[in-house]
């Protein structure tokens, strides 16, 4: 099988997720599209590991042993994540990232200007 | 043990106390007690030793290196002559009598834990200073007792009065002290050596390049903590300190110091006669000052204090013509007789529940309620008036013996004039002194008015140490008058015919002027009421002389005078009566001369600082405070918008590397 097959599929997929982390507004879907990519990084692996031992440059197979990590650290990844997202959801009762703003910087907590007791306790130790 | 170790082990006893007092203030008060009064007693006994095996014969010298320093070593040196045993007896006395008092006097007290160990690390840097043999360790020993005599002043931190004191204190000390400290190491440089012995061997062999300037220079730091004209005024106002910091700091401790000193090194101001007569001048100055000053203060401590400032004239006065025997004898009678004065008067102050003499003359019966304090008060103050033979008599005409003589010719160490000028001062301060101290007795025992408060009788802690004291007071100058020359240069301390005549006539003559004053005053004293008292006189003592020392500026006015026209100091000096309550406005001098420029300058300071400096500080912050706004807008907490960012930006980079790599 010619290269090119896996290689275009795994960027479709890739590019398919990368468009649903932009995009989509629900974390699980953003979670599932970044499984996405992830595969699609496992399928490049696997497809240059196999062209690559072909051509006897490389008769270890890394390619073959890194997809197995990466599937190893995204079914972790996934389980945070989802752990992460059912905990805010139970406290927000959304799961819906538009609406999670919280680390936004707002015009009112400026750090130069705090209120005013802050103020006079400045002024007292100096 | 020998001698050494006995002596190492005087001031070590007290500092350990101390250190055990602070440690185990809050978690074993019971061992408070035993912690303050033991070592002092322990450290008398064993300074008794010391002077009973020295006995006045050669002077024991130790010593081990300190710490090399490059050029002058400095070591860890004992020089016990007659002097430095017989004063630190006195200092282990009177600081034994004063823990003993103390745990009467502030048996209440919630702060005596600290107290105590500070009395003890006083007395520890005493003895240190007695005892050392090397100016450096000395000058340890006199900075541990200025802070000491901060935090002990200041006890009462209550009152405004005693916060203001406790850092006059501090700071007039130590005005003469930096003075002090450059005289030192001149001093150290020319002789090439802390050691005492090694610098008196220098000064002997005429090896000062600068004697005059070392002397000028080490006098300021004696002035201050001696308090001598004109650095005395920490001295009155240190009187809102509780009454046995009083007794210690001003009989056997602080202000014993500087004395001590210039007897020590007396051969190195000798070596200057421009020194000796500005120490002549300094001595007649404060004597007759704080004569006068002390016939005018209206409350008991604040004349006892001026009384000290005056005694100690007679000291310096004493040393100005070149009789450190005199001098040291003086300065152990006055001890005993001061620290007495002092304790009797708290005991006064506490039954009468006021510090103020004019309220104190509108109660009757004040001496029937502290039998103890009277009678032994009485004795303090005849030994203070000199009338013999009061232990004060015997040391007063050995001081005036020795200016007769230097002014009538013999020849001496200091200049003539020195003489005579010492010798007007004394006489006309012994009339002086005669005068306060009937004024005093008067005004306080002769009271006549509404009965004086009953409070029950004074703790026997108290009451025994003042008997304690007022064997010294009476008979310590008959007795020792004939032995002392024997531990000192050998100069005859015994009073002559003419000066004892003399002294004795016009403090006879000063009581009576006095007495007179009184009687013709004391008619008017029921015209006026006065009188104000503690508002808790059945406190301890220390409560209630804290709550008298507070109230008497809002009942009278003013801190150191009443408006009592029944004061005989009133009819005696005149118009002269206002500026001496005032200590002839040496403070407020100070105050325009030192205070407000310094103020001035802080407040110049602070507008540089604040204006001027902190302005290039927020001009150099504004930039990065303007981009990190800028920046911060990015901020808007969506994770898509980020990650929509990182892609672009691994987008520029990628076809970016790409350009760079295919050359274009």
């Amino acid at each position: 099988m010619h290269l090119a097959y896996p290689a275009v599929l795994a960027a479709l997929l890739f590019c398919t997720g990368l468009y649903g982390v932009l995009a989509r507004r629900n974390a699980i879907l953003v979670l599932m599209s970044v499984e996405l990519m992830l595969n699609a990084v496992n399928l490049n692996l696997v497809a240059f590991d196999v062209w690559l031992s072909r051509t006897a440059q490389d008769t270890l197979h890394s390619g073959q042993a890194l997809a197995l990590f990466t599937i190893a650290i995204a079914a972790a990844e996934i389980g945070i994540g989802l752990a992460i997202v059912l905990a805010v959801y139970r406290d927000r009762a959304t799961a819906d990232i538009d609406r999670l703003r919280d680390t936004a910087e707002t015009p009112g907590d400026d750090p130069d200007h705090p209120d005013a007791s802050g103020t006079e306790k400045a002024e007292a130790t100096a | 043990m020998t001698t050494t170790t006995l002596a190492a082990l005087v001031p070590l006893l007290p500092f350990l106390g101390a250190v055990a007092g602070l440690l185990l203030g809050r978690t074993a008060p019971g061992f408070v007690r035993p912690l303050a009064v033991l070592p002092p007693l322990a450290s008398l006994v064993l300074a008794a030793l010391v002077a009973a095996r020295q006995g006045g014969g050669r002077a024991i010298d130790a010593y081990t290196l300190l710490t090399p320093t490059g050029s002058v070593p400095v070591d860890l040196a004992l020089h016990i002559d007659g002097f430095a045993a017989l004063v630190a007896v006195l200092v282990a006395f009177v600081a034994t009598c004063v823990q003993i008092y103390s745990t009467g006097y502030l048996r209440d007290d919630p702060r005596y834990p600290s107290y105590a160990a500070l009395v003890s690390l006083f007395t520890s840097a005493m003895l240190l200073v007695v005892y050392s043999g090397d100016l450096i360790v000395l000058l340890v020993g006199w900075e541990v007792m200025g802070i000491c005599s901060y935090f002990l002043v200041g006890h009462y931190w209550g009152t405004p009065e005693a916060r203001a004191a406790s850092l006059k204190a501090f700071l007039v000390t130590k005005l003469g002290d930096l003075p002090f400290l450059i005289g030192l190491f001149a001093l150290g440089t020319d002789a090439g050596s802390f050691r005492i012995t090694r610098v008196l061997g220098a000064v002997a062999s005429g090896g000062l390049d600068h004697p005059t300037v070392i002397a000028l220079l080490l006098l300021a730091g004696v002035a201050g903590k001696s308090a001598q004209f004109p650095l005395h005024t920490w001295l009155p106002d240190a009187m809102a300190g509780p009454t046995p910091v009083s007794a210690l700091i001003h009989a056997a401790t602080m202000v014993a110091a500087g004395v001590y000193f210039v007897a020590r090194l007396l051969p190195v101001f000798e070596a200057s006669a421009a020194a000796m007569t500005v120490l002549a001048v300094m001595a007649a100055v404060t004597m007759l000052g704080s004569g006068l000053a002390a016939l005018a203060q209206d409350d008991i401590k604040r004349v006892l204090a001026y009384s000290t400032i005056g005694q100690l004239g007679y000291m310096t006065g004493a040393l100005a013509v070149g009789d450190r025997g005199a001098a040291v004898f003086h300065l152990l009678s006055h001890g005993a007789f001061k620290a007495l004065l002092f304790l009797a008067g708290g005991a006064v102050i506490h039954a009468a529940g006021t510090n103020s003499l004019a309220a104190m003359s509108r109660m009757s019966h004040l001496r029937d309620r502290v039998p103890d304090a009277f009678w032994t008060m009485t004795v303090a103050l005849l030994a203070l008036a000199a009338i013999p033979p009061f232990s004060g008599f015997f040391s007063k005409e050995s001081v005036l013996a020795a200016a007769e003589r230097l002014a009538t010719g013999h020849p001496g160490p200091a200049p003539g004039a020195a003489g005579w000028i010492v010798l007007v001062a004394a006489l006309a301060t012994a009339l002086l002194t005669a005068a306060y101290a009937t004024r005093l007795w008067l005004l306080a025992f002769r009271g006549r008015g509404a009965e004086a408060p009953d409070h029950g009788r004074q703790p026997l802690t108290m009451t025994v140490v003042l008997w304690v004291l007022a064997l010294p007071s009476l008979a310590f100058g008959a007795l020792a008058y004939r032995t002392l020359p024997g531990w000192f240069d050998g100069r005859s301390l015994a009073p002559t015919l003419l000066t004892s005549v003399l002294g004795t006539g016009l403090a006879v003559v000063g009581g009576l002027l006095a007495y007179g004053a009184w009687q013709r005053a004391a008619a008017r004293a029921p015209r006026v009421p006065l009188g104000a008292v503690a508002a808790h006189p059945e406190g301890d003592a220390g409560l209630v002389e804290a709550e008298a020392i507070a109230a008497h500026e809002p009942a009278y006015g003013d801190i150191a005078q009443a408006p009592d026209p029944a004061d005989p100091g009133r009819l005696l000096l005149g118009p002269l009566f206002g500026p001496a309550a005032a200590g002839f406005h040496l403070d407020a001098v100070y105050s325009a001369l030192f205070v407000r420029p310094v103020l001035g300058a802080a407040s110049l300071v602070r507008f540089l600082d604040r204006e001027v400096v902190d302005t290039y500080v927020r001009g150099a912050a504004a930039l990065p405070r303007l981009l990190g706004a800028a920046v911060r807008r990015a901020q808007t907490g969506n994770v898509q918008t980020y990650v929509s960012a990182l892609l672009a930006g691994t987008v520029v980079l990628t076809v970016a590397v790409l350009l760079v790599a295919s050359g274009a």
